[in-house]
């Protein structure tokens, strides 16, 4: 019974977020271009889809994976459990936090691959190359870019480092790469920056990083807490950038040189 | 171009592959059947790093039995469900509105349209969101736990509100040079390295209060409709506009959607505590 609260709950909140875009759609459509909509009882269908399918979506999120992701971010970052593990009094280094870099990895991995905005930049992106960009290759590269994000951020919360370091370090790093890559997959490199942290990313991230800024001696959560969602949209531009040059250079070195006389 | 709601043709194969073929190709009943197999085979693949995680590290590291199973399997049913029906509601509804409009754009022909359009969509689909609304509120908590404004609940709600607006005048500036961009065929790269300058220089004088929140606010302002649209508008501009390449000038929308709210929620702090 709660639980079809919460859908139309959630199906009207998402309603509440659809309206304004499709009345701007509508108005230009209608007003501005005077023409009607092509296809309509088609998108009407689809938008149903679109609305029922995110809502389906937010309230299965709620009601299982999040509790559970927010409870072990919680629970592996508990300093009594970090003693626990490490077998150390007090006084805990950096390298006692193991299983929570790699718990911070993987959940960025496994949540990046299920994040809707990102399939459907990988769908636009293998149509418009005709396919040389596969869809499931590139939601694989961009995974591991949050994956190596996140784990760094972390990293970076435990041993207390500015914050402003890492990202200055990643914005040359983007900048360099964009001078060698190939031209064609930089606009598509940004995007995937901006589309990794949505609707799956942020609130199991988000408690990851407030729940280790609590528990870290020295570390204050309004601070420290937040910046790991910038990691994770800085490092997967980083990563697709180095998948296009490390494609791009195999693929010129198997093209034969022209013999020099 | 209005297309039929295509049955995704890598997938067949292996799908199809123990079948016999004649039924699901040649009955309207046995396609609609297979996208609905193919649809949630993938988003079945699509959920299973995430349970493999959790599995993994509650079995090894916590060592606890999950607790509320049954909520956990439900929910999942539900993910798997809402995300198939959102990948399908995707490619007949939300693709083929962002390229028809891109199409109507083009051919009306007026720039001013086309601005007003792309800042609309911008502030609209960003002004509400929900994620945007927690980090505003957020940040005035912070805002006045370090005494920067009035403890004050009004003050903090003018603050969050003040914020809020900010960012949704960012975004629809960002979509505003973005689509010029693709008018122009100007390199995405000079604007983005421009900006993560600007974005540099300003971390320097920024408020520190402000910076964790400001590198934040770039990722939560695209939301899961916006993307498709903003997405689909893009290439569909530098599909109809002669000269333009959809792959290298159709991108790039959603990156300054991230990058210019960092420049102005820094430029707020500097505004409203100085």
């Amino acid at each position: 019974m709660s639980l079809l609260i919460d859908f139309g709950l959630t199906l009207l909140l998402t309603i509440r977020d659809v309206i304004p875009i499709v009345a701007l759609i509508f108005f230009f459509q209608l007003v501005v271009f005077r023409a009607s909509i092509p296809r309509l009882p088609h998108v009407l269908v689809g938008l149903v889809f679109v609305i029922l399918g995110l809502s389906m979506f937010l309230i299965g999120l709620e009601r299982a994976l999040f509790p559970v992701g927010e409870a072990m971010a919680r629970q592996l970052s508990d300093p009594d459990f970090i003693t626990h593990l490490s077998g150390k009094e007090d006084l805990l280094e950096w390298t006692d936090y193991g299983w929570i870099y790699l718990f911070a990895a993987t959940i960025g991995f496994a949540t990046t691959i299920a994040e809707p905005s990102l399939v459907a930049v990988a769908i636009k992106a293998q149509e418009v190359s005709a396919g040389t960009i596969d869809r499931q290759g590139l939601r694989i590269v961009v995974a591991v870019g949050v994956a190596f994000g996140i784990g760094l951020g972390t990293f970076r919360i435990v041993s207390g480092t500015p914050l402003y370091l890492y990202i200055l370090v990643g914005y040359i790093i983007v900048i360099i790469q964009t001078i060698y890559a190939p031209r064609q997959v930089i606009a598509l490199a940004y995007d995937s920056g901006g589309v990794t942290t949505s609707t799956v990313t942020v609130p199991i991230v988000a408690a990851l990083g407030i729940g280790l800024a609590k528990s870290v001696p020295g570390r204050d959560p309004a601070i420290d807490g937040f910046g790991l969602i910038a990691f994770a949209s800085l490092f997967p531009i980083i990563s697709v950038l180095a998948y296009a040059q490390y494609t791009d250079y195999r693929s010129r070195k198997k093209i034969p040189r022209p013999q020099q006389s | 171009m209005p297309r039929a709601p295509a049955v995704p043709a890598r997938n067949i194969k292996s799908v199809v592959a123990g079948f016999n073929n004649t039924f699901f190709r040649a009955t309207a009943t046995g396609r609609i059947l297979l996208i609905v197999v193919v649809r949630l085979r993938d988003a079945v693949v699509d959920l299973l790093p995430i349970v493999l995680v959790i599995g993994f590290f509650q079995a090894v590291v916590i060592r606890e039995p999950l607790p509320q199973v049954g909520d956990v399997l439900i929910g999942s049913l539900f993910v798997v469900v809402g995300l198939s029906l959102f990948v399908q509601g995707l490619e007949t509804a939300l693709f083929p509105i962002g390229e028809n409009l891109a199409e109507a754009l083009a051919r009306k022909g007026s720039l001013a349209w086309l601005m007003i359009f792309s800042f609309a969509l911008g502030f609209a689909t960003t002004v509400a969101e929900p994620s945007l609304i927690a980090v505003a509120a957020e940040s005035a908590e912070i805002a006045a736990g370090s005494g920067l404004i009035d403890t004050s609940e009004e003050s903090q709600k003018g603050y969050a509100m003040g914020l809020r607006l900010f960012v949704a005048v960012s975004v629809g500036l960002a979509i505003v040079i973005g689509v010029f961009r693709i008018l122009k065929g100007y390199p995405i790269h000079y604007l983005i390295i421009g900006g993560y300058c600007l974005v540099m220089v300003m971390t320097m004088f920024a408020p520190k209060q402000i910076i964790g929140i400001a590198y934040d606010a770039g990722g939560v302002t695209t939301s899961t409709v916006t993307v498709p649209l903003v997405t689909a508008l893009g290439v569909g501009l530098a599909t109809v506009i002669r000269g333009r390449n959809p792959l290298v000038d159709g991108f790039g929308l959603i990156a300054m959607a991230s990058l210019l709210p960092m420049v102005f929620v820094m430029l707020y702090g500097l505004l409203v505590f100085s």
